[in-house]
């Protein structure tokens, strides 16, 4: 009877986890374990003796350099992708639910703000690159929009990001422009509000966490970017996943393994500096749309 | 091997090996060294060990099959040795992975470690064979001693195999025809000279480098003239920072590509018709690399490994690899004995001047140069 009655209660106890497990899986091989990798590496030479010196190489001009940049391209495209996404999606909100314009507009950017990598890299290169189709265009009228190359620097990337992080705007910010009810406008308007103060008392400080939210979620998006970037940059590797890559897979100068590891590192705690202020937020934004 | 898919080729590698590792079944004809009872195949330094070449095909035939791993079949002409050995010696050669890199071969030997499909022979650039000898078994083919002296190890463990020189690959349609490197100075080269990738991590681009210091009074020692020539083509605007490939030959956005004459020379087979790609290896600048073969230490066939090695040192062998357009290494002492084949040999692009090659010391030197000044000078 005893076993029997254990029996059951384990069985109850595990019931509810088994279904768990996949995720639990997948967490610990894709997440933790990776993660651990990063870490212990971090603080390994080429021989794998402990060692400083990775964590005080971050502090080099040429790797603090690439972290300053990274973090500059991420925070405008960030910008500049939630206003325009913004924008872009209002407009959609305010349309017909049901219309044409709404359902295009959300399948073009569920589809552009996956499109990045090889394909992107070489979109531009062929359309405003050296011999692309506007540059040759423009160089027909006179106009030289190639200039100096800035295509394949800071400027480059700050376009090429900005084009997927509008679409991704766009589909991560439209659910909190739907829970905007019509009934709260009908409320400031009957009690004498102007449109100014609807935006101002109401619906800016209802959108405000959703929008910085969304705003850290495509710093982190564009931060975290690399295939896009590795397609486009062939000099110099100015970002930091980048450099990554240079000290993981370069064939010229060996043994600097562990010093991507630890520039890994130091982007995982950019990110989860990110995510806490993004989870902090999303609290706040919760609340409202209930 | 191949210098070009770096990045998620070793993902994919990794992944690969270890998902090969986990599905094949051990298999009873592998790792018995020694299979003849007599000789220890996975120890033998020469054919004599074996009691001669033909002692040594029979053990290999006893083994049945050559696992090789990273040679892409058009890279090098690959396809034709591996069918060319197979048909040959009847024995099985499964390639795995042909568009692996270098580094991706060194770790499938590591993670297939006593698998009977781990690698039996590694076909690696030079830089990743320095920093991997501990995993080569010494052996010596019976054409070693026509290896140059520069392009082996004395020990064994490895030696060059077939390479190239560095040269300038064109677009004969879209610029004028070029003779030196001070050529692509000229404003007619505007936006349109690309190095193979980044040269703080790309060998091709390394190389492009080099050759660039060669021509411009520099030296082994010396790779700063490279540096200088490309901050100075940047700034006539004719540095163009594209990472080329097939694409962007073939669509017109890289017309001068700095590169392998290997590889230079296969663009130009692939594009005919498309585009009138020419190659110039530039006089007093040639800068040569070769790749290195060698033997996995724990090959699961060793005996097939050592076969397939006396297959790509011999004139067979080597004719095989120049009828790809590569250079072989023992080509100096067959154009001498007369066995080299003369329409292929005449047909890879003019050198003039004696080829340098770096040793490993200087390797590392000019690296270091390039990690400390490249992104600088050229930022």
């Amino acid at each position: 009877m005893t076993t029997t009655t254990s029996g059951r209660r384990w069985r109850t106890r595990l019931g509810p986890l088994a279904g768990v497990l996949p995720f639990a899986l997948l967490v610990i091989f894709f997440l933790v374990v990776p993660t651990l990798v990063v870490v212990v590496g971090s603080f390994l030479d080429a021989s794998n003796a402990p060692t400083l010196g990775n964590v005080t190489a971050l502090g080099e001009s040429i790797i603090r350099d690439a972290y300053v940049r990274s973090v500059v391209i991420s925070g405008v495209t960030a910008l500049l992708g939630a206003i325009f996404g913004a924008l872009l999606a209002y407009a959609v909100a305010t349309a017909n639910p049901n219309g044409a314009l709404r359902r295009v507009v959300t399948a073009a950017c569920g589809v552009l703000a996956q499109f990045g990598g090889v394909m992107l890299a070489f979109a531009f290169i062929a359309t405003v690159g050296f011999q692309g189709l506007l540059t040759v265009l423009f160089r027909d009228l006179g106009l030289d929009i190639y200039g100096s190359g800035w295509l394949f620097d800071t400027p480059g990337l700050i376009l090429v990001y900005t084009y997927f992080q509008i679409p991704l705007m766009v589909i991560v910010f439209l659910p909190a422009l739907d829970g905007l009810r019509p009934q709260w406008r009908e409320a400031a308007e009957t009690l004498g509000g102007s449109a100014w103060d609807y935006w101002r008392r109401v619906a800016g400080p209802i959108l405000r966490p959703s929008f910085l939210g969304c705003t850290l979620l495509l710093f982190a998006n564009a931060f975290s970017a690399y295939a896009t970037a590795k397609a486009l940059i062939s000099q110099g590797s100015p970002i930091v996943p980048l450099k990554i890559d240079d000290a993981i897979n370069g064939e010229v100068i060996q043994g600097v393994q562990n010093l991507g590891k630890s520039m890994a590192l130091g982007m995982v705690v950019v990110v989860a500096v990110v995510m806490w202020l993004y989870a902090r937020l999303q609290k706040r934004t919760a609340k409202w749309l209930r | 091997m191949r210098t070009i898919s770096r990045g998620f080729a070793v993902v994919a590698a990794t992944a690969l090996a270890l998902g090969a590792a986990a599905c094949s079944p051990p298999s009873s004809s592998s790792g018995t060294a020694t299979s003849s009872g007599a000789v220890n195949a996975a120890t033998a330094t020469t054919a004599d060990a074996f009691g001669g070449m033909d002692a040594l095909v029979k053990a290999a035939q006893k083994e049945g099959t050559l696992n090789v791993i990273a040679l892409p079949p058009d890279w090098a002409n690959y396809g034709a040795v591996i069918g060319a050995f197979g048909k040959k010696y009847n024995i099985k050669v499964v390639s795995a992975q042909p568009d692996a890199s270098s580094q991706a071969e060194i770790n499938a030997a590591k993670q297939l470690k006593g698998q009977p499909t781990a690698p039996d022979v590694f076909d690696v650039s030079q830089a990743i064979a320095n920093s991997n000898t501990a995993l080569f078994a010494p052996y010596k083919v019976a054409t070693w001693a026509e290896v140059p002296d520069n392009l082996k190890d004395p020990a064994g463990t490895w030696a060059n195999d077939y390479g190239g020189y560095m040269s300038v690959g064109y677009d004969a349609k879209a610029v004028p025809a070029v003779t030196s490197l001070a050529d692509l100075m000229k404003p007619a080269f505007k936006g349109k000279v690309a190095l193979n990738g980044d040269p703080t991590a790309a060998g091709a681009a390394f190389a492009g480098v080099m050759m660039a210091s060669l021509a411009n009074g520099g030296s082994a020692d010396n790779i700063a003239p490279g540096v200088d020539y490309f901050v100075k083509l940047k700034k006539a605007g004719n540095f163009l920072p594209v990472d080329p490939d097939p694409a962007t030959i073939e669509q017109g956005q890289t017309p001068v590509v700095l590169d392998w004459d290997y590889l230079n020379v296969a663009q130009a087979k692939k594009l005919a018709g498309k585009r009138d790609w020419k190659t110039v290896v530039p006089a007093g600048a040639v800068y040569g690399g070769y790749y290195v073969q060698a033997i996995n230490k724990g090959a699961p066939h060793p005996a097939a490994a050592r076969l397939w090695q006396e297959f790509l040192y011999s004139d067979a062998g080597q004719n095989l690899w120049l009828a790809g357009g590569a250079r072989p290494v023992r080509a100096d002492a067959m154009v001498k004995a007369g066995t080299i084949d003369a329409t292929a040999y005449s047909a890879l692009p003019k050198a003039e001047g004696t080829p340098v090659i770096l040793t490993q010391a200087q390797q590392t030197a000019a690296a270091s140069y390039l990690a400390a000044n490249w992104a600088k000078q050229m930022g």
